[in-house]
């Protein structure tokens, strides 16, 4: 059973609680929602590398060195 | 002026399974701002740290402005959420754990509040992650409980967190 810690500071007692129902449900739907907010971050990262990439090729393809295209990406 | 550390309570998570989060509650009205210390690890490849004011679990309470480093790049975050501080993910190297600062001045006072916030972490030697966040709750009310909450996942054992009351005399 999953349990949590109250650290009381006016009597420095600290007591490990078990989470009620209601708390377990939240925490299974925070797991979800950043599951899937990460999965819609790697994908946003993926296709900015994607960009990215393809922007650098046809810069090449029209004749500029890396250090020119290094330069204008920096 | 002299400025004074006052340890009012740590906490180390003695489990083997975590625990789900942290609740400092009763804190002392009597210092003039809190310092908190983090050192963490999530039971899962989960970096967030959430940390709420009074029970205030409204998302909309909350904002913060972070610059995130990685070692490799740089990028700036933000939205309305309580995420100030990131802890190991359990992808990370093993019994590592994160090093979080959190400050939070006039804590008391009856005026909105705003944290000042770093915490790194780190991964096998090769990647290390930096967040300086500026936060802020729009709570009113004087803070008398701290909870620091992974989001979705568990403090890891050994994780613990210290809150240090701060007098300016």
């Amino acid at each position: 059973m999953a349990t949590k810690l109250v650290v009381d500071c006016s009597t420095g007692v600290t007591t490990e609680i078990e989470l009620t129902a209601e708390e377990i449900t939240q925490r299974e739907a925070d797991a979800a929602a950043y599951a899937v907010a990460e999965a819609e971050r790697e994908a946003e990262a993926t296709a900015k590398a994607e960009a990215k990439a393809s922007a650098v090729a046809k810069l090449a393809a029209l004749g500029l060195t890396e250090g020119e295209v290094a330069a204008l990406l920096a | 002026m002299a400025v004074t550390h006052t340890l009012i309570q740590t906490v180390t998570v003695t489990a083997s399974g975590g625990a789900a989060n942290i609740e400092f509650t009763s804190i002392p009205q009597t210092y003039k701002d809190l310092l908190f210390v983090v050192s963490g690890r999530a039971t899962t490849d989960n970096p967030t740290l959430y940390t709420y004011f009074n029970n205030d679990t409204t998302a909309s309470n909350y904002v913060f402005k972070a610059i995130n480093g990685d070692g490799a790049s740089a990028s700036a975050s933000g939205t309305t959420q309580a995420w100030f501080m990131r802890v190991t993910p359990s992808s990370a190297t093993a019994s590592s754990f994160s090093n979080g600062v959190m400050y939070i001045p006039n804590y008391t006072g009856s005026t909105i509040k705003s944290v000042g916030v770093n915490s790194v972490t780190e991964n096998n030697g090769t990647t290390g992650y930096t967040q300086w966040n500026a936060g802020l709750w729009s709570g009113t009310a004087a803070i008398t409980s701290i909870k620091l909450d992974p989001y979705g996942t568990d403090f890891a054992q050994y994780s613990s967190a210290s809150l240090y009351g701060i007098k300016n005399s």
